[in-house]
């Protein structure tokens, strides 16, 4: 069958097998940070946007995409890149599997709130499983960028 | 993992009907649990196209799509005003937010999981359920139906919002499936209370109308949950025994029943413990 989506801001057409999985068309298209974790949609790891709402690509048929956009952590590199910083700065990552899907949903949670307390991000991120870190780190990142986030914003209104 | 051969996006409520009397074929909701639970579908059938993830206010109640997600439940004003924090409590442990956005109401109710923490909340509402061939069932019955090949289009709260709801679980980690679920929800004329994950399917208490439609003292609460504990059946899975569940059973309630009544007044919106 034929899926006509919009990847990151690309609008394209390719025809797929109408069982594919999202994450598995993801990965054909070259979008390799999103990854095959637990597949019972329980880890996160292969969060993605379908217009801009973070969902398990894993356990999405990527025939429910049509006419959608569809974002990856690829599509996202600016923002992923300054809140990336602020976390490897707290030691949060060991092995790093978990951090793109934690990426893809910590940046859905600050578009939806921008200044989220710390019970709102552990609600948020609570479908994220990292197997070597505590989380701690990872919360530390989150409210370092937030707060960085803020002095910037006051810094360019002055 | 499933293998599905072909997919269609029913273009009405009819096609997807006939399309699903054929064994092989299967109804897509948000596919989470459809897709660890059977091996291979011939075809799916999705309904995502037929404006069914709607939450409607409507002369009869509350209506809602079967396509409402499980984060909609969550986040809508028109359920928060209705039944304050029970349905945030009652859903936003399942899994995470990305889960949530998938996972659909009418796959939840279908599938009548012995876990479900939506069948218990829907329960204790009164909810009923629109079938598109059938027409509407009460929860409380269609809960003991066998697995049929019609297509719940919608489901009904009842006008009236009741005067308080609470909704509790109790999990051995954050995100787990429940080890026990408790709903309960005031009404001027009943006082209804389901329990689920016993593990088996969630069942309303029976036996409990002179408690109906007012502010309960701390004995009669314990009284509630004390009858209760000795009259809901519990069973053993690894995740608890059923001793462990029946002390649940008790604990469970008394603490939903305490969070109908904190408000000053007597039944106000669900506060937390
Ligand atoms: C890992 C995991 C953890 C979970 N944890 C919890 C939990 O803690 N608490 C809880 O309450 N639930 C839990 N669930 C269940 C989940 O919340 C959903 O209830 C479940 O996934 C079914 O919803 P779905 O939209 O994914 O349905 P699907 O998987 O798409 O469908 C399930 C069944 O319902 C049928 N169906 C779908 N829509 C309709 C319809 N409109 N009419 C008739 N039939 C239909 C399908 O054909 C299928 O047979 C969990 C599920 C998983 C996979
Ligand atoms: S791979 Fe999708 S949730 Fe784990
Ligand atoms: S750093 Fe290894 S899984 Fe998270």
């Amino acid at each position: 069958m034929e899926l006509t989506l919009t990847l990151n801001g690309k609008k394209m057409s390719r025809l797929i097998e109408p069982g594919i999985l999202l994450l598995d068309f993801l990965r054909s298209e070259g979008c390799y940070s999103v990854k095959r974790g637990c597949e019972t949609s329980n880890c996160g790891l292969c969060t993605v946007f379908l217009d801009d709402v973070p969902v398990l690509s894993c356990s999405l048929l990527a025939a429910r995409a049509q006419g959608r956009r569809v974002t990856t952590l690829e599509g996202l590199r600016q923002e992923a890149e300054e809140l990336a910083a602020f976390i490897a700065a707290q030691g949060a990552e060991q092995c790093g599997f978990c951090n793109p899907g934690f990426m893809m949903n910590a940046i859905a949670l600050l578009r939806e709130k921008a200044e989220p307390s710390v019970d709102e991000i552990r609600d948020y991120l609570a479908g994220n499983l990292c197997r070597c870190s505590g989380y701690e780190g990872q919360l530390r990142g989150i409210l370092a960028f937030i707060e960085w986030r803020k002095s910037e914003k006051g810094g360019a209104a002055r | 993992m499933i293998g599905i051969r072909d997919y269609k996006k029913a273009a009405s409520l009819e096609e997807a009907y006939q399309l699903n009397q054929k064994r092989g074929n299967r109804l897509l909701g948000g596919m989470l649990w459809l897709k660890l639970s059977r091996n291979s579908v011939q075809t799916v059938i999705d309904i995502s196209g037929l404006g069914l993830d709607k939450i409607e206010e409507t002369g009869e109640g509350l209506r809602l799509g079967a396509m409402v997600t499980l984060r909609q439940l969550e986040l809508d004003e028109k359920l928060v005003t209705y039944g304050g924090g029970a349905f945030r409590e009652a859903v936003g442990r399942i899994v995470g937010v990305q889960f949530r956005n998938l996972a659909t109401l009418g796959g939840s109710i279908y599938g009548r999981f012995g876990f479900s923490d939506v069948l218990t909340l829907f329960l204790a509402l009164d909810a009923t359920v629109c079938l598109y061939k059938r027409g509407r069932v009460p929860l409380r019955d269609y809960a003991a139906l066998p697995y049929d090949r019609d297509i719940i289009t919608h489901l009904l709260l009842p006008k009236a919002a009741p005067l308080a709801v609470a909704y509790r679980s109790a999990r051995l980690t954050e995100t787990d499936f429940p080890l026990l679920t408790c709903g309960c929800a005031v009404r001027s004329d009943a006082l209804n209370i389901a329990v689920g994950a016993r593990p088996g399917r969630a069942l309303l208490l029976s036996g409990l109308e002179k408690y109906a439609g007012r502010k309960l003292k701390d004995e009669e609460i314990e009284e509630i949950a004390a009858h209760a504990a000795a009259t809901v059946p519990t069973g053993s899975n690894t995740r608890g025994s059923a001793a462990y569940r029946t002390h649940l059973v008790q604990v469970l309630c008394a603490r939903a029943l305490r969070a109908c009544f904190r408000k000053e007044d007597g039944c106000g919106a669900d506060a937390d413990s």
